[in-house]
């Protein structure tokens, strides 16, 4: 459904702050078309602020932000971000939030229902589709918000937080859920999170923010896609037991 | 394995219901309080009234003079019984229609005005500049001291007493307005615009719906005013109208009448704050209850 593939996506000594005092200086960092990129770091180092930038929200002070070529001038339904807190318009039901997405990328009214109740169905919240972001747990409204920006099929998804309301059975599902829909629409990925296990078991590299731009750079070693090929290659596994299983094998090593 | 291992989820959507029904049964819990206790006010709030008006009854009935003065006062029965002669009077309900109507367009322009020009100087550094100076300066201006403005200004009565109504109304619904919009959480706008929504779609999609409560506030207010003004306007220059009736009690000392004019008023202005209220409601259902 996203147009056209991955993004990539390039911040060239990209300077970002708010009201003229920096947070983030100098940076350099390449995420290529398709990649997973997860962002460590402390609190108030600028992972939201990274990634607002990113999205096109806020402009860069100096330096240059560069997604498919293109420089980065605003925002677009290209680079979706999902927030690290409530971002679900709170007078739509679950569902009209999803079909929001849907009615902004032009697709028919017709067929937005359909899709949106899909996309809330594996996302684990197909019962409650016709639910006010008030009626639903923290954890249910991530979910909501990560279904809303799938359905979208944006070629490059930053995102902040994601799962960090979701307890370890539901988190361990919507990282299942998150490459499965890669795996159909390739999409780049700016990961944010504090969990190293999640960062692990989803990054193809790992950069850890510090106040001086990247403080460190890890790439993830092969034996995760090896493990995860393995995993998609056994069909008699059940697809809602595959999470756990990727866990305990994790745990193993 | 995988039948333990399949049930995962499924637990956790369990766990999810289980939370739902805590939440239902508390919501209900909270709602079958409040409809009992609801139903417990209403006889209260009948007594309020109905001790005001047996107050009123002692006070005229015993002819009271005790500093205020009863015993030229018209009684309960009094107003009733030229009440009771009034609705039988085709001239009765032409007022109410008049006065009806005055309201209604003075009213609707207002709400339709103010929330157009309150979003677009929230949202416009180039609009607030233009307009936000002139409604400062024209806002502390009473609507009612407008009236020789607008019999200046307008060809015929009619049109400068909804002026003056719209006038009053006016200023509330923006003021309202404008706050809601600069009050929105930014994340919802900056949500949808990820999603790809431009400045036209974030106004319909976000703003609009996102200040409905703010904007509500604002007009109740303005209905409340918009009374006041149309009341006002009609005892000074009016030919018809429920206001120009009332005064025309008094300068033919028709007392029963004067009174039967304000209980007239009192009731259309609690009837139509009171659709205002309900439209509100209606419009605003996704707030939590506490903020309704
Ligand atoms: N809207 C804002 N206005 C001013 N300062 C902000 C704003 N948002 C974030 N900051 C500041 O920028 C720094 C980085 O914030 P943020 O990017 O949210 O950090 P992180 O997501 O890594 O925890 C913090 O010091 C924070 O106080
Ligand atoms: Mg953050």
């Amino acid at each position: 459904m996203g147009g056209n593939g991955a993004l990539s996506l390039r911040a060239e000594g990209v300077t970002l702050g708010y009201a003229g005092r920096p947070v983030v200086s100098g940076l350099n960092l390449a995420v290529a078309a398709g990649e997973i990129l997860v962002v460590l770091g402390p609190s108030g180092c600028g992972k939201s602020t990274l990634l607002r930038a990113f999205a096109g929200l806020l402009p860069a002070a100096s330096g240059r932000l560069v997604a498919g070529g293109e420089p980065v001038t605003g925002t677009s339904a290209d680079r979706a971000l999902v927030f690290q807190d409530d971002a679900l318009l709170p007078w739509r039901t679950a569902r009209r939030n999803v079909e929001l997405a849907l009615a902004l990328r032009g697709v028919r009214r017709g067929e937005r229902r359909a899709t949106a109740a899909r996309w809330l169905e594996r996302v684990g919240l197909g019962d409650a589709a016709d639910r006010l972001p008030r009626e639903l747990s923290g954890g249910m409204r991530q979910r909501v918000q990560l279904a809303r920006t799938l359905a979208a099929g944006p070629r490059a998804i930053l995102m902040d937080e994601p799962f960090g309301a979701l307890d370890a059975q539901t988190r361990a599902s919507m990282q299942r859920l998150l490459l499965d829909v890669l795996a159909d629409a390739p999409a780049t990925v700016v990961f944010v999170t504090h969990d190293v296990d999640e960062a692990l078991l989803l990054g193809h590299r790992i950069v850890v923010l510090g106040a001086a731009g990247v403080a460190a750079e890890f790439p993830v070693p092969a034996s995760r896609d090896l493990l995860l090929a393995a995993l998609g290659a056994a069909p008699e596994v059940v697809q809602d037991a595959r999470p756990e299983t990727r866990v305990e094998e994790r745990e193993a090593v | 394995m995988t039948a333990t291992r399949a049930r995962g989820p499924r637990a956790d959507a369990t766990r999810a219901d289980a939370t739902r029904t805590d939440v239902t049964r508390t919501g209900a819990g909270r709602a079958g309080g409040a409809r009992v206790s609801g139903l417990l006010r209403w006889p209260v709030r009948a007594a309020s009234l109905a001790t005001a008006l047996l107050a009123w009854q002692i006070l005229t009935a015993a002819n009271v003079r005790f500093w205020v003065r009863f015993d030229r006062f018209p009684g309960p029965m009094d107003v009733l019984r030229e009440f009771g002669r009034q609705v039988e009077e085709a001239q009765f309900w032409q007022d109410i229609a008049q006065s009806l109507v005055r309201i209604l367009t003075g009213f609707a322009l207002a709400a339709v005005l103010g929330v157009v020009l309150g979003v677009a100087t929230a949202r416009s550094r180039w609009a607030g500049d233009l307009l936000q100076p002139l409604f400062e300066v024209a806002r502390p201006i009473p609507a009612i001291a407008l009236v020789p403005v607008a019999i200046l200004l307008f060809p015929a009565n009619e049109q400068g007493i909804v002026f003056i109504t719209f006038a009053a109304a006016f200023f509330p619904v923006l003021v309202s307005t404008r706050h809601a919009v600069k009050a929105l959480p930014v994340v919802w706008e900056d949500a949808v615009r990820t999603l790809g929504a431009g400045r036209r779609r974030v106004l319909l999609r976000v703003v609009l719906p996102g200040v409905l409560p703010g904007v509500f506030g604002g007009l109740s207010i303005g209905m409340g005013v918009a009374w006041i003004c149309v009341i006002s306007a009609e005892m000074i220059s009016g030919d018809f109208g429920v206001g120009y009736r009332t005064w025309q009690a008094y300068t033919i000392v028709d007392y029963p009448g004067v009174l039967v004019g304000m209980a007239t008023i009192g009731l259309l202005g609690w009837l139509t704050s009171a659709a205002v209220e309900v439209a509100g409601r209606r419009l605003t259902r996704w707030l939590p209850r506490e903020e309704r």
